[in-house]
């Protein structure tokens, strides 16, 4: 399938102490969900705001739909939709004015604009509260409601940057069974940022960016899999006696955390047959524990993505905003 | 085509929220009227009848200039809100271009203050004047003239602020000084010379100089008009086209 997104090299500097975007290089093949994960301050928001010509890269390139969003802006705006991680709703217009209002500023036809309207409204369960004004809309609404205008003038891709932040998991599962269906249903291509690893399950692909760097990328499933597969968690009467009992006989290097010995397993389901067979009666539970994608993300950085990276990744946000003021 | 509708949509946008606010709609009327009748009665008594006109009478087309002069810099200056709510994110990632939205935003401050100004204008007959159809008229091109010049003018401050916290540094050091160096409470030849310098690079003072022009019924004394019509409009002209101008240039390099 052709690339609709497709990014070269493309690295953005702050004046000369931050680099907020690494010689990064990807490329997002048309009708699929393309994930990029990372800790707060990796440069997810920077890179999107160059792929919505709102920045201008450093040096590199990147293509939008066939365009370039550097010297082509118009082109690529014309081609995307964008549901930033700040509202940027008009809290004193109705949702469906709000809506009206992107219609126009995007030049969708006059006839067009009435039916596409409420058929958004509609796809994001939002047409009973149509005429209500947005300042009324809780958290999620207001994100289903932006997700709805991203939709109107039906773009090539739709960028949503941190879609779920702060929403409570009622509001989240809402707006994912809606942004599952777009590469369906609506022939679109959803680039999407989070720091909820549990939610980039959904996509078809995901790039892992830290520091400005792609570090991994792959299918959840792919990515999973380079963790060396399930990890089997034994209680036994003698976990010492086990341990040896089990790297004489399968070959396995188990350790042992807070009482329960562990060890990487492959081939899981042939591996818990021969584990009960070596051990015989000293086994007194056993579980199976699949990787996550926060373990990936574990075993890439040697750190979880949501405790202490917050700190440094807010510093570097506060650095970005000073030096756009700046300038 | 798709810029002409953006031009449409950012002005109904505003003209939307100017009907619907009513506290906005009030006070834009009742400010005027308090300065004219507290204001404007209390100096009367100061001001010798000698000077040429009611003193009230004086001030009406300086009360007229300061209508569209906050109106369209408080329209202007709501991008800063549009900043801070996000708002302006949405429309600068749509595909027209950054003078489109510049233009949009100017027609919207400039229809908003002339809407204003013509309901001002119907006070005039409480203040013994009467104005013929043509001299109203004139007075609503005028105001259109100096609403759009102020408008682009407050875009180009907008362009600097980042917060609404900015608003009353605005306010204070640039919309208030605009206001009392334009003529419209005395005179400018009155002023020292320094500030007459000031007053004569600013906007407004041609604005109010242009209706003083096009209203009032004696044009000798020392409260006549400071400069010819001509001088006025040819001066507003030239400086709505350099701020719409400017205004572009900034909002493009800034934003």
């Amino acid at each position: 399938m052709p690339a609709i997104i497709s990014v070269e090299g493309l690295t953005k500097r702050y004046g000369r102490g931050i680099t907020a975007v690494d010689g990064v290089s990807f490329q997002v093949e048309e009708k699929t969900i393309f994930g990029f994960l990372g800790p707060n301050g990796a440069g997810k928001t920077t890179t999107i705001n160059i792929l919505c010509t709102l920045l201008s890269p450093t040096s590199g390139r990147a293509l939008v739909n066939g365009y370039d969003c550097k010297t082509e802006p118009r082109m690529v705006r014309s081609s995307i939709g964008i549901v930033f991680q700040d509202t940027t709703l008009d809290k004193d217009l109705t949702a469906y004015e709000n809506l009206v209002f992107h219609a126009y500023i995007y030049g969708v036809r006059r006839a067009q604009i009435k039916p596409r309207v409420e058929e958004a409204l509609r796809f994001m369960g939002l047409f009973d509260r149509k005429d209500d004004l947005v300042k009324r809309f809780s958290g999620g609404m207001k994100r289903r409601l932006e997700v709805a205008r991203g939709l109107i003038h039906r773009p090539r891709v739709l960028f949503l940057d941190e879609p779920t932040l702060g929403l409570d998991p009622q509001s989240r599962s809402h707006l994912w069974e809606a942004i599952v269906l777009l590469p369906r249903e609506h022939g679109m291509t959803v680039f999407m940022t989070t720091h909820y690893m549990e939610e980039a399950e959904v996509c078809d692909r995901i790039a892992i960016i830290d520091g400005g760097r792609i570090i991994a990328s792959g299918s959840p499933e792919e990515l999973k899999r380079s963790m060396g597969g399930d990890v089997i968690f034994l209680k036994t009467t003698d976990n010492a006696l086990a341990g040896r009992k089990l790297a004489a006989a399968l070959g396995v290097q188990p350790a042992e955390k807070e009482g329960e010995l562990f060890f990487e397993a492959p081939r899981a389901d042939e591996q818990v047959p021969a584990v009960i067979r070596v051990l015989s009666d000293m086994v007194l539970s056993l579980r199976l524990q699949k990787p996550t994608l926060n373990d990936v993300f574990l075993k890439l950085t040697g750190r979880r993505i949501r405790l202490e990276d917050v700190q440094g990744g807010d510093t570097i946000k506060e650095e970005v905003r000073a030096y756009r003021r700046r300038h | 085509m798709t810029d002409v509708n953006a031009i449409y949509v950012i002005v109904m946008r505003e003209l939307k929220k100017f009907i619907r606010e009513r506290s906005r709609l009030i006070s834009s009327i009742a400010r005027p009227l308090i300065w004219l009748f507290l204001v404007g009665a209390g100096l009367s008594r100061l001001v010798s009848p000698r000077a040429g006109m009611p003193y009230t009478q004086f001030i009406f087309p300086g009360i007229l200039g300061m209508t569209i002069l906050f109106s369209s810099i408080f329209s202007s200056i709501s991008i800063i809100w549009d900043k801070e709510f996000g708002f302006l994110k949405e429309i600068l990632v749509a595909p027209v271009r950054r003078s489109s939205i510049v233009i949009g935003k100017a027609l919207s401050g400039t229809i908003v203050s002339t809407i204003q100004a013509a309901i001002v204008l119907m006070v005039f007959p409480l203040i013994g004047v009467s104005l013929s159809a043509v001299q109203a008229l004139l007075a609503i091109m005028i105001s259109l003239l100096v609403a759009f010049s102020i408008s682009c003018f407050g875009i180009v401050i907008a362009t600097f602020y980042e917060s609404y916290e900015s608003f009353s540094v605005i306010m204070n050091f640039i919309v208030m000084p605009m206001f009392f160096l334009s003529g419209a409470m005395y005179p400018v030849r009155l002023l020292p010379a320094a500030l007459r310098g000031a007053s004569k690079l600013n906007p407004l003072t041609y604005g109010v100089d242009a209706l003083k022009n096009a209203v009032f019924a004696v044009r000798t004394g020392l409260m006549s008009p400071d400069f010819s019509f001509a001088a006025d409009m040819a001066f507003l002209v030239a400086s709505s086209m350099a701020f719409v101008v400017l205004a572009s240039v900034m909002f493009e390099r800034k934003q």
